[in-house]
């Protein structure tokens, strides 16, 4: 186990009792009085009204403090959305700012630590950060009416002016008086139809700059004066170690500072990065690969199959499974392979980091700051409060940002103190992935196999399930193992089977997590990236053995969750008729408390490949915040299925991961985008996770539309590897 | 010495011949517009116009530019660049917005080109600029639209 891993395991840990907490309705009443220093937020030394969600600045800007990372999914923008509507302010003078990392503050309320994941940034915010919106405009309100000789009641707020009578101010003009009015105790937010934002669409506040070269966004672009580059040559095999190191000619090249050894690896610190990467390449060392992973993926997936045939660790029984399998008039079995993925987002990790021996800053696309932050306090041996972590724009993540041993911030930790040792200076310091660096470094999708058998009666019903999941837990061994794993059994592989929104009285679902060395993660959407797969091919697979239509054949088992059933009418309602010389699949998935349905219509090409040309959707994801943005999120997740259905694979040779780039690993490009349309339930209910349930349903909708063309029912993933993609 | 225009005005560095144009701008210039995706002209984030041509700048040699015009993002200001980011907003392409100095290039290199693309002109100018948020749907739509602007 990596020896930083221990401080990631002593940072305050995500806990269930938060959710419950937050169940109980004890959200924002607590946090609506929690200062943060003013020093923390005020810039060029103004004053105006600071709050810990929302700063109103003398010159009329209404900064909302974004606790939640941006990754491209918009979360800034739905939190800047709730604090406008309740502050009544006028949209063009709302911006966004990363809060600092503090978890008394700023705690994802589902996690209890600092952190964005699992399509939480709205569903957790959504009364937080609409009563901070609430209680700043009662402050400017009372502010106001102070000011005025007027009762409060007499003041009115629209489009970030308050007026009474013949007065009339800017919320900046009022922002100092503001500040000295106490904070309410407890506020009354709009009711739905007194929204005139939410639901609407004010636009992404960053998207003008992200056309114009997102300059001073991205970490990978952040430049302190004085700032070196480094890379890393990390061990060739997961779990290696540095033998001896011999740096001889790497130093004599154009650029070198130093080449340190650390304990992950040896890195090059130079004056630009393709410098440095040259001179990594000169580095001659030796490897211990003694105890590192040294299996393949194809002698994973032998020993995995072999798994299947054996009980694993129980994970979900109701009623007989096997006795209703024995009396079922057809039985279908099938075998599933899911490779490991790598998220490929597009911007590559990167950190920057400036340490001088007392106080430490770094700069990243944080995503879980709580565990970041105390990873690199533990490495570095200082205090907590004398690290600052500095949360940038992200360019993507699907999860890589997101690591429950903050294993990045820990390599930069290691390389600013092996920086300090060996200079006796402070000197800021960009740490550098290649995109080959990011695509061999782990963190993967955990490759994945499944065995099901399921029955339907003579009636046609579905009757008796037997399902056995061999996969790495993700959770296991992490912060996360309290919040996710039971019995040995992490839910994070099986989401989406044992809690199966279908009526399946008789089924039992069991698991393997075999111990490999190879570093796994998230990835957008998690275990429902397999899990879908396998019930949505399934079910079409058993509607056929039932001689039911499969849309009908879902809605029959669909009874108890009208909110599934019907998305998976609205989305094949939008459909419409199959396209002429097109092929149909249908899936429904439930994910991240969302209800989302595909139908997906393809073209077979004249050599075998599959094109998808078309895909409806329907979600009910409760209130539509920014649906807009929900629509571009729809998009994109079934985009991000999609690319990971028809070629994505990360295979290993002797432990050695065999793709290196994009070329090998090639995601989707605008030629495979199919027509997207997106139709969004309306509802009351709080809002749900977007950023992920898009991604599921695509890759069984089309496998159910290729079983329709073909015949041919694909349950070794990618397509690439059957000549369809 | 390498010398060549950057956005309109002359610039001289000291580099070696063979280093990427990418990392001369990023590391020696300063210049972070030009994104770095792959180094191996496979993502398209590092998309510049060298002499009006869109080019992969993590390919191109700093030799290579000597007496070019080049163009980053920072500077594009054509007519097509124009009406592109009026489009990217109007349709909110970006997601991320990584890759999107490189779709801007792109897209205002093929709208100086060919004025009124076919989706078979965006499908060849464009298949190169990977989006991993796979903003695709919204890129070519705002492409046409960015036609239409450039028209009135
Ligand atoms: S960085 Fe140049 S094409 Fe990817
Ligand atoms: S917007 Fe994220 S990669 Fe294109």
């Amino acid at each position: 186990m990596l020896h930083y891993l221990e401080h990631a395991l002593s940072a305050p840990k995500p806990s269930r009792r938060s959710f419950l907490k937050m169940s109980a309705g004890a959200v924002g009443g607590l946090l609506l009085g929690a200062h943060i220093p003013k020093e923390a937020l005020a810039q060029n030394g103004d004053d105006g009204l600071i709050q810990p969600f929302v700063h109103i600045t003398p010159d009329n800007r209404v900064v909302v403090l974004s606790k939640h990372l941006d990754k491209g999914q918009g979360a800034a923008t739905g939190l800047a959305t709730l604090v406008a509507e309740e502050l009544d302010a006028d949209p063009t003078q709302v911006s966004v700012e990363f809060a600092p990392s503090n978890p008394q503050v700023y705690a994802n309320l589902l996690f209890g630590v600092q952190g964005t994941g699992g399509s939480t940034a709205m569903a957790n915010s959504w009364t937080q950060y609409r009563e901070a919106g609430a209680a700043a405009r009662d402050m400017l309100v009372k502010a106001a009416a102070e000011t005025w000789g007027v009762g409060a009641e007499a003041v009115s707020v629209a489009n970030g002016t308050l007026s009474a009578g013949n007065n009339s101010a800017t919320f900046g003009e009022m922002a100092a008086a503001a500040a000295e009015q106490a904070v309410p105790e407890g506020v009354i937010l709009k009711s739905p139809e007194q929204w005139t934002l939410i639901g609407s669409d004010m636009g992404r506040v960053e998207l003008p700059a992200k056309t114009q070269g997102s300059v001073g966004m991205f970490a990978i672009d952040y430049q302190p004066e004085n700032a070196l580059i480094a890379v890393m040559a990390r061990p060739p095999r997961f779990g290696g170690t540095v033998a001896s190191v011999d740096a001889t000619a790497a130093l004599e090249m154009p650029g070198v500072e130093q080449v340190l050894t650390l304990p992950v690896g040896v890195a090059v610190v130079a004056n630009n990065t393709w410098r440095a990467a040259m001179a990594r390449d000169a580095l001659n060392i030796e490897w211990d690969l003694s105890n590192a992973e040294s299996r393949g993926s194809d002698q994973l997936i032998e020993e995995y199959r072999a798994l299947l045939d054996q009980p694993g660790l129980p994970a979900g029984t109701r009623g007989d499974g096997a006795a209703k399998l024995a009396d079922a008039a057809e039985v279908v079995e099938l075998e599933f392979t899911f490779p490991f993925l790598n998220h490929a987002q597009l911007e590559p990790l990167n950190v920057t980091v400036e340490f001088d021996g007392t106080n430490a800053r770094f700069w990243s696309g944080f995503q879980i700051q709580t565990i970041d932050h105390n990873v690199a306090a533990g490495v570095l041996g200082i205090p907590f409060e004398n690290v600052q972590i500095n949360t940038k724009w992200a360019g993507g993540s699907f999860g890589r940002r997101a690591v429950p041993n903050g294993h990045y911030a820990a390599e930069a930790a290691m390389l600013a103190k092996a920086w300090l040792d060996a200079t006796g200076g402070a000197r800021p310091i960009k740490l550098t992935y290649t995109r080959e660096d990011d695509m061999a470094s782990g963190y993967f999708r955990p490759l994945h196999m499944h065995r099901v058998r399921a029955g339907v009666d003579a009636e046609g019903n579905l009757s008796g399930w037997e399902h056995r999941v061999v996969g790495q837990g993700i959770m296991i061994g992490t912060p996360f193992e309290d919040f996710l794993v039971k019995d040995g059994v992490d839910e994070s592989s099986l989401e989406g089977t044992n809690d199966t929104p279908y009526a399946i009285p008789d089924m039992v679902v069991d698991v393997h997590h075999p111990t490999v060395g190879i570093p796994v993660l998230w990835w957008r959407s998690v275990g429902h990236t397999h899990t879908a797969y396998v019930m949505e091919v399934m079910m079409d697979r058993l509607a056929a053995a039932a001689g039911r239509d499969p849309v009908e054949f879902r809605l029959a088992h669909l009874e108890g969750e009208p909110r599934l059933a019907e998305a998976l009418r609205r989305a094949v309602a939008s459909a419409g008729d199959v396209p002429e010389g097109m092929h149909r699949g249908i899936a429904v998935h439930k994910s991240f408390n969302s209800y989302m349905a595909e139908v997906a219509d393809v073209r077979m090409r004249d050599d075998g490949t599959v094109k998808v040309e078309k895909v409806a959707c329907a979600i009910d994801c409760g209130v539509a915040i920014n649906p807009d943005n929900i629509r571009a999120q729809v998009e994109g997740g079934l985009a991000y299925g999609l690319s990971s259905i028809l070629r994505e694979e990360i295979t290993l040779t002797d432990g050695e991961v065999d793709q290196l780039n994009y070329p090998d690993y090639m995601p989707l490009r605008i030629t495979d985008m199919p027509e997207v349309t997106v139709e969004i339930i309306e509802s009351a209910e709080a809002p749900t996770g977007v950023g992920e349930p898009g991604t599921p349903p695509i890759g069984p909708a089309v496998a159910n539309a290729v079983a329709n063309a073909t015949g041919q029912v694909i349950t070794e993933l990618p397509f690439s590897k059957h000549g369809l993609a | 010495m390498i010398s060549f225009t950057l956005n309109g005005q002359p610039v001289s560095v000291e580099v070696e011949e063979d280093m990427p144009l990418l990392w001369l701008l990023r590391d020696e210039l300063k210049m972070t517009g030009t994104k770095f995706g792959c180094g191996v002209a496979s993502c398209g984030a590092c998309t510049v116009h060298i002499d009006g041509v869109a080019s992969r700048a993590c390919q191109t040699w700093a030799a290579d530019v000597e007496g070019a015009e080049v163009t980053t993002i920072e500077g594009a200001d054509s007519k097509a660049a124009a009406a592109i980011q009026q489009a990217w907003v109007e349709l909110q392409v970006p997601q991320c917005g990584y890759c999107q100095s490189g779709q801007v290039m792109s897209a205002s290199a093929l709208l100086s080109e060919t004025p009124k693309p076919t989706d078979d002109d965006i499908d060849i100018a464009m298949e190169g600029n990977l989006c991993r948020c796979a903003t695709y749907a919204r890129i070519r739509k705002a492409i046409h639209r960015a036609a239409e602007i450039m028209e009135a």
